[in-house]
């Protein structure tokens, strides 16, 4: 489950093994709605959705960049994270299967802390891009550390 | 609609939350989190944690606390149905853990439109800070208004 975070990752364009997500059922979308208190019932109440227009209720975007996260702390401990940012760029719709890319874009020494720039990316199965941005992580771990 | 630029530097709702166990593990629970060190205190406890760590994403969650989250957006003239999150931005300055007390700030940082004013962006960014009033996270949220085409 953990990547193991050796320094051969480390290099620019390396990409990490995909984090491939259940699909997204009613089920899902409920629990995050009150895990995350995103009670928007265009989520989880198909009359909502019909009455603006929609055919159904889709996924709320934190909880793809939820899915993402997993994918960036699973690479490095979470106090590494220094940064975080995506653009939210098609919707998900229900039974829609997710899968988080991360990516390696560019490695920083020039701070003192040496920083990785890791593009991040959600695609579902049939190939729409929901989500992309940029995660910032230290590589040198600080409180819990590495397992270096 | 076009939302008025006037409410640039407004102040919208900001909310306090004591974080628990309980909460952060329906969290997980939702997310399809494996990764024990954020349901397990002795995982936790182990990787060097105080307690379980809040997860990058949760800090949203803290102004949805509100009992009315969404009257904000509904005062000036949103309709949560044409709503949609564009983008969302963190910056992290510390760790936060279950048993801490987050408050956030959040005020209006700009507004914008796009394709002649058929999508309205509202730009708002959150400070959260800890029971000790340290800077835990900075988030930068973009909400997309787009125009309800209602039969």
């Amino acid at each position: 489950m953990t990547t193991t975070t050796t320094a051969t990752a480390w290099e620019v364009g390396h990409e990490f093994e995909p984090l491939a997500i259940d699909p997204i059922s009613r089920t899902t979308l409920a629990l995050f709605a009150g895990a995350s208190g995103d009670h928007n019932p265009i989520h989880i109440d198909i009359d909502v959705a019909k009455s603006a227009g929609l055919d159904d209720v889709f996924a709320q975007g934190m909880l793809s960049m939820a899915y993402l996260a997993r994918a960036v702390t699973n690479i490095v401990p979470q106090e590494q994270v220094r940064k975080f940012g995506v653009r939210f760029t098609s919707i998900t719709p229900l039974h829609a299967q997710p899968t988080c890319y991360v990516k390696v874009d560019s490695i920083d020494d020039s701070s003192g802390e040496r920083l990785a720039d890791l593009s991040v990316a959600v695609r579902l199965a049939d190939g729409t891009r929901t989500l992309e941005g940029h995660a910032v992580v230290a590589l040198d771990g600080t409180v819990g550390g590495t397992d270096a | 609609m076009a939302l008025d630029r006037g409410l640039i530097g407004t102040e919208t709702v900001g909310e306090t939350m004591s974080v628990s166990r309980s909460r952060l593990r329906f969290f997980a629970k939702a997310t399809g989190q494996e990764d024990p060190v954020y349901v397990d205190l002795a995982a936790a406890k182990q990787a060097g944690h105080r307690d379980l760590p809040v997860p990058p994403t949760f800090f949203t969650a803290i102004d949805l606390e509100h009992p009315d989250p969404f009257r904000w957006l509904q005062t000036i003239g949103i309709d949560l149905r044409s709503i949609l999150h564009g983008e969302q931005e963190f910056k992290f300055h510390r760790m936060a853990y279950a048993g801490d007390e987050l408050t956030t700030r959040s005020r209006v940082t700009d507004i914008y439109e796009k394709r002649g004013g058929a999508l309205e962006f509202l730009v708002r960014t959150t400070t959260v800070t800890n029971q000790d009033g340290e800077v835990v996270a900075e988030a930068v949220s973009t909400t997309v208004i787009r125009q309800l085409n209602l039969t």
